[in-house]
């Protein structure tokens, strides 16, 4: 169903495209060798060419390029044999170069596409229409002192990578399933951690709107909007914004907004006329980039299963919906750990289990999955419990909540609680045999055509066998017992 | 041992390796002559101290027999690599003061082989300039002066500080480095050898910036053998110069082989410019006699795109240079004058820091790189630099070196000139091309003009063959055998 809004004129429809900037996982900078890891002193990873000192030189980080390379490849893209860094010119007291060596006119990574997973099992694809390497600037701070900024260069020349897409996206929460489909084939690559909060991942955001079928409208920029929720308010407001506009008449400007988390509103930043004119041009300090074609199918070598290959063989080999496979996949580790639960076993039942009360208890006690009290080998072992009938699956609940606590394994905790199943058809027999003879009037009522009795009986018996009872089997021989 | 000053490199290190004389001395007599000729103001800071400690310890290593290509040679360091310890400022006010706490790779490359600083060498602003009139720290004096006349002469630039100390014999080289010919004019105007080696031999790393798809650093000397040591030295891959290239270091002195028989010497039609003088005409012609007699074959070349070097050149380099300059802002190192804002700040730093000439090429790069503008100006001179280019690689399929005059004129009057910046730019009509081509060019000094002060004639070479270049200079020096001596020299004339 497409998303929609109403005005007063009409229905109309949203144009968005993103373009994000991830912090590349790498050792050093894009250009120097000094360090990149979030949450050092300030000043602290500023290299002599980072502070840009008279004389320094950039060097492209090869790693940083093996990087850019395997994350065009996981958007499915073309790699652009031949690239080239140019500057991008403007001042800022956090830009000490006084440009941003980054890509324009001929980027690494080309054409490609990301496909959404949307809700109840829907896919769409959405294009990319390119990828560059660019270095991040420095951080201003404004709040320390009244009249004067501090400067903090531990940014300045990390490697980003761009990822711009096509205005392909029309509704906030198509915005939302591109970021988080985008994070989890970066994640999965390896080439950005993704975390948003860190500022690794954040987003400008394109939006225009028009009446469906219409040419496309003038759009504006939202600038660095550092999360999902965050992204899918800016395009509504802006989108509204923009149909109150027109409908009263108005013109749409194309500029640069700021996004205001406190108000979840936009203002205007810059209009098209006050736009920097960035005069960029080849960076002459660094030659063109031109890559091995050898090298290139090497680092194609060690481009893992990705999310969408990945969901196929969840939905192929295991028999899981789409919509599960989806939400399995989204994250690499838990992937791994739902295979390796459902490693031998009933692939079903084990993603009922890990999406259901497994990441339920990790979401509860806000624990990641390297720190979890139960591995997927005991997760894999409780639902063994259950597939040979040891225990039911509502003992095996009781039996979880017992692992969670303890760490123990199922089989361990079965035993010592003695949660065993009987299975044994005398001991239930017997029980209800007693049952029977002991309530006359039940037994009159369920006869005389009250057959929703058998729910009071099955109760007593479990009663009586202290829960542990086959429910199968107390049904079975219950419906057996009473037609005597 | 009055006359160690005039010595060449080549005859200094055989006199210290014989033990005639220490680097010390050596170095005392030249501390002596910097001081003789300071009215030159060829220098922007003195280092005697550096220069007698380093001296010291070159003596020490001589004596354990690890001398150094360069060992104990005192030497003017151009004042726009970054000497670690030693304020560096490009020759500008906006780095007054600045030390770097690093050292160029060249500069270092030259202490490593023994080289002694006498001091930062004046330039022009930035390396901005032909005639080092653009230095905040004053204009340098030419130590020559025309005939029955003191009128002060410039030096030419940039390296005018350079070439003024290396021919006031105050220095028995110096470094330089050549955008579009700062190291071959100033060695015309100065009656020095210039070489300005191939784009990429020689590191950039540590060199205060102006265009970098130009910039080259190279040796200025009183011969053509002593630029061959020099270069030996100041030559070789740097990893952290993306621009440097990977090749190894020959020893450029074997290249002197005095023989040049059956070398193809090209002659371009298109540097016969309407208005040169008939002196530099006639320089040009001698050489060419000179190499014939020699036993090299002159040959009438076309560099068809030649007349469109210098505007593409006035293109290119100040569209680098501004963004080059944009890191002078006042917020990390260097002059800052304060504002009520962040703009304000830039807007006064700038304006106080930057000279009129470097002014003036932020303002012309800034505008060729414009939207709108960049395609008819700066897209356009990267097409016709690759054209350019295109001219020599087609000429040295059939010519091994190409002769041309190093300059339009002699060295001019400090104060001419001044009032027109075309005019001045012209003084690199015949140096341009070759920059933008990134070849190798030397200027060796021929004669004296009408009025008495050195005329220099360029030698260009293929890309990365610095040898071929060396061994016909060579020959040329030999021919001209140019040993006239400037007015202002120290120690006197």
């Amino acid at each position: 169903m497409s998303y929609r809004i109403k005005g007063n004129t009409g229905e109309w429809e949203v144009v968005i495209g993103l373009e994000v900037h991830a912090q590349v996982i790498s050792n050093s900078k894009l250009f120097s060798g000094a360090a990149t890891a979030f949450g050092a002193e300030p000043n602290h990873q500023v290299s002599l060419v980072d502070a840009a000192m008279p004389g320094m030189l950039p060097v492209l980080n090869k790693e940083v390029v093996a990087q850019g390379v395997r994350t065009g490849l996981g958007l499915r893209a073309k790699i652009n044999m031949k690239s080239v860094f140019e500057r991008k010119n403007y001042f800022y007291a956090d830009l000490p170069q006084g440009y941003q060596i980054s890509q324009f006119l001929e980027p690494i990574v080309g054409e490609g596409i990301i496909t959404l997973d949307l809700d109840g099992g829907e896919t769409r694809d959405v294009g990319i229409e390119r990828m560059h390497l660019e270095q991040d600037a420095g951080k201003s701070i404004h709040d320390q002192h009244p009249t004067q900024s501090y400067i903090d260069l531990n940014r300045s020349g990390v490697a980003l990578m761009e990822i711009v897409s096509r205005p392909d996206l029309r509704s906030p929460e198509e915005a939302g399933a591109y970021l988080r489909k985008l994070r989890s084939i970066l994640r999965y690559l390896g080439t950005c951690d993704g975390n948003m909060d860190e500022g690794s991942m954040r987003a400008d955001v394109n939006v225009s709107v028009r009446k469906p079928g219409e040419e496309l409208g003038t759009r504006t920029e939202t600038k660095n909007v550092n999360s999902i929720r965050f992204v899918q308010q800016s395009i509504e407001f802006e989108a509204k914004r923009q149909i109150k506009l027109i409908e009263d008449g108005e013109k749409i400007v194309q500029e640069t907004r700021l996004f205001d988390p406190s108000t979840g509103t936009t203002r205007s930043m810059r209009s098209k006329e006050e736009a920097h004119d960035y005069r960029y041009f080849p960076d002459p300090d660094l030659l063109p980039l031109v890559l091995d074609p050898a090298w290139v199918e090497e680092i194609k070598k060690t481009i893992p299963e990705l999310p969408d290959e990945k969901k196929a063989r969840f939905i192929k080999d295991f028999g899981l919906s789409a919509y599960d496979a989806g939400i399995l996949v989204a994250d690499r580790d838990r992937a791994a750990f739902y295979e390796a639960v459902a490693e031998g076993r009933d692939a079903k039942l084990a993603a009922n289990w890990v999406m259901g009360d497994y990441f339920g208890a990790l979401n509860k006690s806000g624990l990641s999955l390297d720190a979890s009290p139960v591995t997927a080998q005991q997760l894999g072992g409780l639902i063994g419990l259950i597939s040979d009938d040891t225990i039911s699956g509502r003992t095996a609940k009781e039996v979880f909540e017992a692992m969670w606590e303890s760490g123990k394994d199922a089989d361990v905790i079965v035993e010592e609680k003695g949660l065993k199943q009987i299975s044994d058809t005398s001991a239930i027999e017997a029980a209800i045999d007693e049952i029977i003879a002991n309530n006359p009037g039940q037994v009159e009522g369920y006869k005389g055509g009250n057959e929703r009795l058998i729910g009071w009986f099955v109760g007593q018996t479990m009663k009586a066998t202290g829960g542990k009872a086959n429910p199968g089997m107390v049904n079975a021989l219950l419906k057996k017992k009473l037609a005597e | 041992m009055s006359n160690l000053t005039h010595l060449t490199i080549a005859d200094a290190l055989a006199g210290m390796e014989k033990g005639d004389f220490t680097a010390r001395e050596l170095t005392e007599a030249h501390v002596k002559a910097v001081e003789e000729t300071r009215g030159l103001n060829a220098y922007i800071v003195e280092t005697p101290e550096i220069a007698l400690k380093q001296a010291d310890a070159s003596d020490k290593r001589r004596a354990s027999g690890e001398a150094g290509v360069m060992e104990g040679i005192p030497i003017a360091m151009k004042d726009l690599f970054c000497t670690e310890g030693t304020q560096t400022t490009a020759a500008s006010h906006i780095l007054e003061g600045f030390v770097p706490t690093y050292e160029s790779t060249v500069s270092g490359n030259l202490w490593n082989a023994g080289a002694v600083m006498l001091g930062k060498s004046n330039l022009d602003q930035f390396a901005m300039g032909s005639a080092n009139i653009t230095s905040h720290f004053g204009n340098v004096i030419n130590p020559w002066q025309r005939e029955g006349s003191s009128a002060e002469l410039t030096p030419g630039g940039s390296s005018g500080g350079s070439a003024a100390t290396v021919a006031a014999r105050a220095a028995m080289a110096a470094t330089g480095t050549d955008t579009g010919g700062s190291i071959r004019q100033p060695a015309a105007f100065s009656g020095i050898v210039g070489l300005k080696p191939t784009y990429g031999r020689c590191s950039r790393w540590g060199v205060i910036a102006f265009a970098s798809s130009l910039d080259q650093a190279g040796p200025m000397t009183r011969s053509v053998r002593d630029a061959a040591i020099m270069l030996e030295a100041m030559a070789g891959y740097d990893a952290k110069d993306s621009t440097s290239v990977n090749l190894p270091v020959p020893r450029y002195q074997d290249a002197l082989t005095g023989d040049i028989r059956g070398l193809k010497v090209g002659i371009p039609r298109e540097y016969r410019i309407d208005g040169t003088p008939v002196e530099i005409e006639k320089a040009w012609e001698q050489g060419i006699e000179w190499l014939r007699a020699a036993g090299a074959e002159p040959v009438e070349i076309s560099l068809p795109h030649t007349k469109y070097a210098l505007p593409t050149y006035y293109i290119i380099a100040p569209a680098e240079c501004s963004s080059n300059l944009a890191r002078y802002d006042g917020v990390r190192y260097g002059q800052r004058v304060e504002g009520r804002s962040l703009d304000d700040m830039y807007e006064n730093t700038r304006a106080a820091g930057f000279g009129d000439e470097v002014k003036r090429r932020i303002l012309i790069g800034t505008y060729v790189l414009s939207a709108g503008y960049y395609d008819a100006y700066y897209n356009k001179a990267r097409q016709v630099r690759t054209l350019i280019a295109n001219d020599f690689k087609k000429a040295y399929e059939s010519v091994d070196v190409i002769l041309t005059p190093t300059a339009p004129s002699p060295a001019f009057g400090i104060g001419e000139k001044m009032d027109d910046p075309i005019a001045m730019y012209l003084n690199d009509v015949f140096t341009v091309p070759a920059s933008l081509a990134g070849l190798p060019g030397i200027s060796i000094p021929s004669g004296l003009s009408s009025e008495g002060t050195p005329l220099g004639l360029q030698l260009l070479g293929r890309a990365f063959d610095e040898e071929t270049l060396l061994r016909v200079a060579g020959v040329m020096e030999q021919a001209a055998g140019f040993s006239a001596l400037p007015q202002l020299i120290a120690g006197g004339k």
